[in-house]
């Protein structure tokens, strides 16, 4: 599939959080991104040691460009260089975009849920966009749970896109503190189901976060009566992951 | 060698001996599925076998835990790219489950509970190179990681090692599964780094 490493200028950097950063990448040859797709980034050091870490695509970028969305983790290997040190006009080496399944294509009609947990947002930003750009009829909601509003990754973008928008409905869920007058607290079964499409209209649903979020989700979904096959999950960990 | 990133140390964890190319070591067991996790009680979990011709077996938990069982210990590789060494596993060697089993087939494909599937050659699966398991690290192993029982072929990646296992066909010719129709290389040797098909 996409096998072949490729040289990518890093043409724009965008701070997101005091922790997430943007990173736009040019590639040499066109590509093709499915929203919820990842790449694979190599980094060689000066002594020719090399580090491989996925990260989720946040925004296809046509015709031969896309941008990544990194959080640091404190004790990363990969990710604080990324989000501290990289510059403008250095180059990576990209694999990809990689992954067939957690992915939402323009040609589905369904309506589409998505429940994401602090940069479990990433790949389903790349969705939002995505549904926007095809001006897709049917209708989208996220669901995103976080620590604080200083901690959304994409605040303002998903903020103006749910007041302009006819089709895309926001939700936030926060888990620390919250803006006056929100409730505080760890997402539940019952917020969860008062939030989300119901199973009625048969959503594609799409959920990623660390992995007790998903797993709690996607339980909670399949008691709402939601078919366990239209709930595709990802974690970050794992595929589209940051390390 | 690549693009030199002169900021870029690194923690060179990766030197370790038993880590394939392209591998780094974390401690952590990361959770990769799909969907949902299928929650199979053990008294409605049933193993089942069909061979090319159509014949077939089936075991309950009871029969299954009757079978010769092994305490392995693996290394695990991701095809994300992380590295777990030294795990310890209990279960039984899918040589038992196909012991005198009357065969030409060369490829199996594994099924599991919530539609999961994934193919190997038969000769990775026989010969003390794969496990149905049902214990980690001398505990009932856990619904995000497969349990009631997983199958383990630690010489693959990990997609390979498929979850809430249920079954095995026999086939004559190799077939895609889950993973492997959807860009996954068909084998899927760390060695060899055959991640992408």
């Amino acid at each position: 599939m996409s096998g072949a490493w490729n040289v990518a200028d890093v043409v724009g950097l965008r701070d997101e959080t005091p922790t997430a950063r943007t990173i736009r990448l040019r590639l040499p040859v066109p590509v093709r991104v499915l929203a919820g797709q990842h790449v694979d980034l190599r980094l060689t050091a000066p002594d020719g040691y090399q580090a491989v870490r996925s990260y989720s695509v946040s925004a296809g970028i046509p015709p031969d460009g896309l941008e990544i969305t990194v959080e640091e983790l404190p004790d990363g290997e990969v990710s604080p260089y990324l989000v501290r040190d990289l510059g403008v006009g250095d180059q990576v080496e990209v694999r990809g975009p990689v992954g067939g399944w957690f992915v939402w294509r323009p040609e589905d009609d369904s309506p589409v849920q998505l429940i994401g947990g602090g940069s479990g947002v990433v790949p389903l930003m790349a969705m939002v966009r995505a549904h926007q750009m095809a001006s897709h009829s049917s209708p989208l909601r996220l669901l995103y749970s976080v620590r604080s509003p200083e901690a959304a990754v994409f605040r303002h973008e998903l903020e103006s896109l749910a007041q302009a928008s006819g089709t895309f409905g926001l939700q936030w869920v926060y888990t620390r503190t919250a803006p006056d007058g929100q409730p505080v607290g760890r997402l539940d079964a019952e917020t969860l189901g008062a939030s989300v499409l119901d199973s009625g209209a048969d959503p594609a649903i799409f959920v990623c976060g660390a992995t007790g979020f998903v797993e709690a989700v996607a339980g909670w979904l399949v008691d709402l009566g939601h078919a366990p096959d239209r709930i595709k999950t990802e974690r970050y960990g794992g595929l589209g992951g940051a390390s | 060698m690549g693009i030199v990133s002169s900021g870029f140390q690194g923690r060179r964890k990766r030197d370790l001996p038993g880590v394939p190319p392209g591998q780094y070591v974390t401690e952590d067991f990361p959770v990769l599925s799909a969907g949902p996790t299928p929650r199979i009680e053990r008294d409605d979990w049933v193993f089942s076998l069909r061979t090319e011709s159509g014949t077939g077996r089936h075991w309950d938990w009871n029969v299954f835990m009757s079978l010769p069982q092994e305490d392995v210990t693996a290394d695990l590789h991701c095809v994300t790219s992380w590295s777990k060494l030294g795990t310890h596993w209990r279960g039984v060697p899918v040589d038992a489950v196909l012991n005198g089993v009357d065969t030409q087939a060369e490829f199996a494909l594994f099924y599991s509970y919530g539609g999961y599937t994934t193919n190997l050659p038969l000769s990775d699966v026989l010969g003390g190179r794969a496990w149905l398991v049902h214990e980690f690290d001398g505990a009932d192993l856990p619904p995000e990681h497969g349990g009631p029982v997983r199958l383990l072929v630690p010489h693959l990646y990990l997609w390979k090692s498929a979850k809430w296992v249920r079954g095995v066909e026999l086939i004559p010719q190799d077939r895609p599964g889950f993973w492997e129709s959807r860009g996954y290389h068909l084998h899927g040797d760390p060695w060899r780094e055959e991640r992408y098909g």
